[in-house]
C-alpha cells in the first residue's frame, strides 16, 4: 500500500512540477505548481512530518500560489506569448541532475530504513520554537515584517 | 520507500526548479523555480531527518518550517518586485530587463 | 463476489466519479462517448449497489463496516471509513436506479446542447457525491461528500451560466446551503470535541454507539439542532427553504437529480443517520432536538403546499411540492417514525423523478415552455407522457393501494398520530395531505385536459430514449407499493430490523380510510375548482389578494432582502470603509516610517561612504571594464552560472568523500 502510495506521489508531483515548468500559459503553470506542492506535503505527511506537511500546504497553496495568481491576473502582457525558451537552462539542468544523481549513487553508507521514532507532537514542536529556536523565530519574524513592509513600499504608487 | 529514491526525486525536483529558473523568460517562472528548488531542499532535509541516526531530535524538520517561512518572504518581495518590474517596462519577460548590464 | 463488495463500498461512489473525470479528460468534442461513459458508470454503480443489497437481506440488522487511519496529527488518529448497513443499501440501491433513468433521459433532452459533455460530467460527478454521503461512515467523511454534493448542485443548476437567472439560482443555492453547512461543521467540531471520535460505527466506540453517547452528555441538544442546520439547508426546510425553487433554473434532469434521489434526500438522509444523536435520553420518544425537527418539519410541509397552489410555471409547482413532502418526511423523522421517513424518502425519490421527467418531456414538447396556462390538452398528443405523469401525480398525492406514496403517507401520519408532545403536527399533516392532492389536480387538469392553449399547438410525443426512463419510473413507482403494505411490511422490517409477516388482514387500517377520504376530498375539490380554468386561476378570481400572497412566495424572499441581506450589505460597507480609512491609513504610517529610515542611510552613504570608495574605484575601474563583458545584464545567465559552480562543488564532495 505504501508502496504504491509513494510511486504514485512521485509521479504526481514530478508530473506536476515537470508542468509548471513548460506548460505555456501562466494560469495553468500556476495550478500545477499549486498540485506539485500538494504532492511534495503528500511526502512530509508519509515520512511523519505532518506539521510540516500542514504549514507547506497553508503557506504555499493557501499563500503563495494565490498571490502568484494575482500576480499573473495584475501583470498581463502580450510579450509573454512570444515563444521564447532558453535550451542552455535545459543542458544545465539535465548536467546538474546527472551530477547529483551521480553523487548520490557513489555515496555507500545511505541508510535504507526509516528509524522508528515516537510521532512529534505539535506541543513538541512549539516547545522548540520556544526554547532552543527562540533565536531563529524572532529572526523570522522580524523578516517577515521587513518583507511585507518591503513588499508594500515596492507596490505601492508613486503619489503624482 | 529507501533514502537514495528520495534523494533522487528531489534532486528531480531541484532540476525541474533549475530548468524553470534558466530557460523560461517570464520572471514569474523565475520564482516558480526557485520555490520548486527550496521545496526540494525541504523535501532533503525532511528525508535526512526521518533516515538519521537521531529522528528524536527534531532538527531537519525546524529548518524546513524556517525554510518555509523564509521562501513565503522571499516570495511576496519578488512577486511585488514583478509587478513593479512590470509597471515600469510594461513586460514581465526577463529578456528585456537588463539595464544593469556593465 | 457479495462479501467482495462489502469490503469494498467504496468502489460504488467512486464509479461514477471516475466516469466524471474521464469525461472531462475526453473534452467538449466528444458527445457520445461522454454520454456512454456516464451511464457505464452509473450502470456499474447500480450493479454494484444490487450486489450490495444482496448481502444485507440475509440476516437482519446487517451491518459491515471498514475503517482506516486517514493521517495521524501528531498523537491525534483521523479515522475515516465506510459502512454498508440497510439504511445505505436501499438509498444506494434508488440513488443509482433513479439516477440511471435520469442520465438517460438526459440523452434526448440535452440531445442539442452544446455542452452536452461537461453535462454528463458534473451529472456523474453529482451521482457519484451523493452515494459517497450514503456509504460514509464518518461524519467528516460524509461532510466531505456533502460539500462536493452542493458543488454539483451549483455547476448543475448554473448550467445555463449565460442567463444571469441561473447563475443567480446557482450562487443563491450554493449560499443558502452554505448557512446550514456552518451550522453542520460547528456541530461536528462539537461532537468531535466531546465524544472524540467523528466515525459512526466502530466497533462500540463510534458516535452513534453509547459509550460516546453518553459521553457526550448535556449539549447533545445542541450538537444534534447544529447538525439538523445541514439537514435544513439541504433538504430545503423552512427558513432555509429559499434555494430550492429557484434551482428549477437548471436544466429538467438536473431538476429531477435535485429534487428526487441526491440533494434534498441528503438532508433527510443525515438525520436519519445520526438518529442516536437525536433520540438520546428520550422519553416517550420526544427529545427537545426532535421536537424542534417535527415542527420546523410541519411549517415547512404546510407552507410550500399553500404556496404551490399557487404558481403557474410547471416546475415549480413540483420544485414546492418536494419542499412539502420534505417537510413530511422531517415530521416522520421528528415523531419517531424513522422507518416511515426513510420510506417515503425512497418511494419519493421514485415518483418526484417521474415527475420531473415528464414536466421535462412536457417542456421538451412544446419547445421549452413552462407556463401551465399556456398549456392544455396535452393528454391525447402525449399518451406516454401523460399516462406515467398521472401515475407520478397519483403516487404524490398519496391515492392508496395502488400507489407507493399512498402507503409511505399512510404510515408517516399513523407515526404522527402516535407523537405523544402534541396532536396539532397530526392535523396539519393531513391538511397538507388535501392540499397535495389539490394542488396536483390543478396542474394535471391545466396541462392535460381542457382546450389546447397557445403552446400546445406544435407539441409532440418525445422520443423513446425519453419515454423509457419515465415508464421505468412508473413500473417502480407503481412496484413499490407490493413491498409498503402494512399487510406485508417487507421494507420497514428490512429498514428496522423487525421480522415481517404476512397477514392480510392488517390490509385495511384506519388509517388507510382517513386518506383515502382527504385524497379523494383534495381531487375532487380540485376537479370542481377549475374544471372550467381558463388563463385566469379560479382561485385568483376568487381571492386575488391571498393568491399573491401565495403567488409571491409568502414574500419570504423579499423579507429576506430587506433584513438579512441589506443588514450584510451593510457591514460589507462598513468593513469597506474601516480598510479605506483605518487599515490603509495604518499601513501607510508604516511605510512612511520606512521611508525615512531610507532617506538617512541614503545621506549617510552619499556624503561619509562614497567620498572614500570614490578613490579606489577608479583603480578599480579598468578590471570593472574587463569583467563587465561577463554581465550580460541577464539574469538568467548568472543562475546558469550558479548553478555549475554548484554543480561543480558537489562533484568535487562527491569525488572526495
Amino acid at each position: 500500500m505504501s508502496t504504491v502510495a509513494f510511486a504514485v506521489i512521485a509521479i504526481l508531483t514530478l508530473a506536476a512540477a515537470l508542468a509548471a515548468a513548460t506548460l505555456q500559459k501562466l494560469m495553468h503553470a500556476a495550478l500545477s505548481f499549486a498540485v506539485m506542492f500538494v504532492g511534495i506535503s503528500a511526502f512530509f505527511f508519509l515520512l511523519g512530518a505532518e506539521f510540516v506537511g500542514l504549514v507547506q500546504i497553508f503557506v504555499y497553496i493557501g499563500a503563495v500560489a494565490v498571490l502568484i495568481v494575482f500576480t499573473i491576473l495584475l501583470t498581463r502582457d502580450d510579450t509573454g506569448k512570444v515563444r521564447s525558451f532558453n535550451w542552455g537552462g535545459v543542458i544545465v539542468a539535465i548536467a546538474v541532475f546527472a551530477g547529483l544523481v551521480w553523487a548520490i549513487a557513489k555515496t555507500k553508507s545511505l541508510p535504507l530504513t526509516p528509524s522508528q521514532i515516537e510521532p512529534i507532537t505539535v506541543q513538541r514542536i512549539g516547545e522548540l520554537l520556544m526554547t532552543n529556536y527562540v533565536w531563529p523565530l524572532q529572526c523570522v519574524g522580524v523578516l517577515l515584517t521587513a518583507a511585507l513592509i518591503g513588499a508594500l513600499i515596492l507596490v505601492m504608487e508613486e503619489k503624482s | 520507500m529507501t533514502l537514495p529514491i528520495l534523494l533522487v526525486i528531489s534532486s528531480g525536483l531541484f532540476c525541474i526548479g533549475l530548468l524553470a529558473a534558466l530557460s523560461r523568460r517570464h520572471a514569474i517562472f523565475i520564482l516558480i523555480g526557485i520555490e520548486m528548488m527550496l521545496a526540494a531542499a525541504n523535501l532533503n532535509f525532511i528525508a535526512f531527518w526521518r533516515f538519521g541516526p537521531q529522528p528524536a531530535q527534531p532538527t531537519g524538520m525546524m529548518v524546513a518550517i524556517f525554510a518555509i517561512a523564509i521562501a513565503a518572504a522571499e516570495a511576496a518581495v519578488g512577486l511585488a518586485m514583478v509587478i513593479v518590474v512590470y509597471r515600469h517596462f510594461r513586460s514581465t519577460n526577463v529578456d528585456q530587463l537588463d539595464r544593469l548590464k556593465g | 463476489m457479495n462479501s467482495w463488495i462489502t469490503n469494498n463500498v467504496w468502489l460504488i461512489p467512486a464509479a461514477p466519479i471516475a466516469a466524471s473525470l474521464l469525461i472531462l479528460a475526453f473534452g467538449k468534442a466528444a458527445r457520445r462517448a461522454a454520454a456512454a461513459v456516464a451511464i457505464v458508470g452509473q450502470i456499474a454503480a447500480l450493479t454494484m449497489s444490487i450486489f450490495a443489497f444482496v448481502p444485507t437481506l440475509h440476516s437482519h440488522g446487517f451491518r459491515a463496516v471498514q475503517n482506516f487511519t486517514w493521517f495521524t496529527f501528531g498523537e491525534q488518529i483521523l479515522r475515516i471509513g465506510f459502512v454498508l448497513d440497510p439504511l445505505a443499501a436501499a438509498m444506494l440501491l434508488m440513488i443509482a436506479l433513479v439516477g440511471l433513468c435520469i442520465f438517460v433521459f438526459s440523452i434526448g433532452y440535452m440531445g442539442e446542447d452544446k455542452n452536452f459533455s461537461r453535462f454528463f460530467a458534473y451529472l456523474s460527478f453529482f451521482s457519484g457525491a451523493m452515494l459517497g454521503v450514503v456509504v460514509a461512515n464518518s461524519l467528516l467523511l460524509l461532510f466531505v461528500f456533502w460539500e462536493l454534493v452542493g458543488l454539483a448542485s451549483y455547476l448543475l443548476i448554473g448550467f445555463w451560466i449565460e442567463r444571469p437567472s441561473a447563475a443567480a439560482a446557482a450562487k443563491k443555492a450554493f449560499i443558502t446551503t452554505r448557512i446550514g453547512d456552518m451550522g453542520f461543521f460547528l456541530g461536528i467540531l462539537l461532537l468531535y470535541h466531546r465524544s472524540g471520535t467523528l466515525l459512526f460505527y466502530d466497533g462500540g466506540r463510534g458516535c452513534l454507539e453509547p459509550v460516546a453517547l453518553s459521553a457526550i452528555g448535556s449539549s447533545v441538544t445542541l450538537v444534534a439542532l447544529l447538525i439538523f442546520c445541514g439537514a435544513m439547508g439541504k433538504s430545503g426546510q423552512f427558513p432555509l427553504h429559499v434555494w430550492l425553487p429557484d434551482a428549477m433554473e437548471g436544466p429538467t434532469p438536473v431538476s429531477a437529480l435535485i429534487h428526487a434521489a441526491t440533494m434534498v434526500a441528503a438532508g433527510v438522509f443525515l438525520v436519519a443517520r445520526v438518529y442516536p444523536i437525536f433520540s438520546v435520553g428520550a422519553i416517550n420518544g420526544v427529545t427537545p432536538s426532535l421536537t424542534v425537527v417535527v415542527w420546523i418539519g410541519v411549517i415547512t410541509g404546510l407552507m410550500a403546499a399553500l404556496i404551490a397552489i399557487a404558481q403557474f410555471d410547471i416546475k415549480r409547482i413540483l420544485a414546492y411540492s418536494t419542499v412539502s413532502q420534505l417537510g413530511l418526511m422531517m415530521v416522520s423523522l421528528g415523531a419517531g417514525g424513522v422507518a416511515a421517513g426513510i420510506m417515503h424518502l425512497l418511494a419519493h425519490g421514485f415518483f418526484k423523478a417521474l415527475l420531473f421527467l415528464g414536466a421535462g418531456s412536457v417542456i421538451h414538447g412544446l419547445h421549452h415552455e413552462q407556463d401551465i396556462r399556456k398549456m392544455g390538452g396535452l393528454h391525447r398528443l402525449m399518451p406516454i407522457t401523460f399516462l406515467t405523469y398521472a401515475v407520478g401525480m397519483m403516487a404524490l398525492s398519496g391515492v392508496p393501494f395502488f400507489f407507493s406514496g399512498g402507503w409511505t403517507k399512510e404510515e408517516i401520519l399513523h407515526a404522527t398520530s402516535n407523537w405523544p408532545r402534541s396532536h396539532l403536527p397530526h392535523y396539519l399533516a393531513l391538511i397538507g395531505v388535501i392540499l397535495t392532492a389539490l394542488y396536483m389536480t390543478r396542474q394535471i387538469i391545466y396541462v392535460f385536459f381542457g382546450n389546447r392553449r397557445a403552446a400546445s399547438e406544435h407539441a409532440h410525443e418525445s422520443p423513446s430514449v425519453m419515454a423509457i426512463p419515465l415508464i421505468v419510473l412508473a413500473v417502480c413507482a407503481v412496484f413499490l407499493s407490493v413491498v409498503l403494505t402494512p399487510a406485508w411490511p417487507w421494507l420497514e422490517s428490512y429498514l428496522t430490523g423487525h421480522p415481517a409477516r404476512f397477514d392480510a388482514r392488517l390490509l385495511i387500517q384506519p388509517m388507510i380510510v382517513v386518506s383515502l377520504a382527504l385524497v379523494g376530498a383534495g381531487v375532487s375539490v380540485g376537479i370542481w375548482m377549475y374544471r372550467r380554468a381558463g388563463e385566469a386561476d379560479p382561485l385568483q378570481h376568487a381571492q386575488p389578494a391571498l393568491f399573491r400572497f401565495l403567488e409571491n412566495k409568502m414574500w419570504i424572499d423579499e423579507i429576506y432582502g430587506r433584513t438579512v441581506i441589506a443588514l450584510s450589505a451593510i457591514l460589507a460597507r462598513l468593513s469597506d470603509w474601516m480598510d479605506r480609512h483605518v487599515w490603509d491609513a495604518l499601513v501607510q504610517d508604516i511605510g512612511r516610517i520606512g521611508q525615512f529610515f531610507g532617506r538617512v542611510t541614503t545621506s549617510a552613504d552619499e556624503r561619509v561612504i562614497n567620498a572614500g570608495v570614490d578613490e579606489s574605484t577608479s583603480g578599480a575601474h579598468g578590471l570593472g571594464r574587463l569583467m563587465s563583458r561577463w554581465h550580460s545584464g541577464q539574469i538568467q545567465t548568472y543562475l546558469g552560472a550558479v548553478a555549475l559552480g554548484m554543480l561543480a562543488l558537489v562533484l568535487l564532495y562527491a569525488w572526495l568523500g
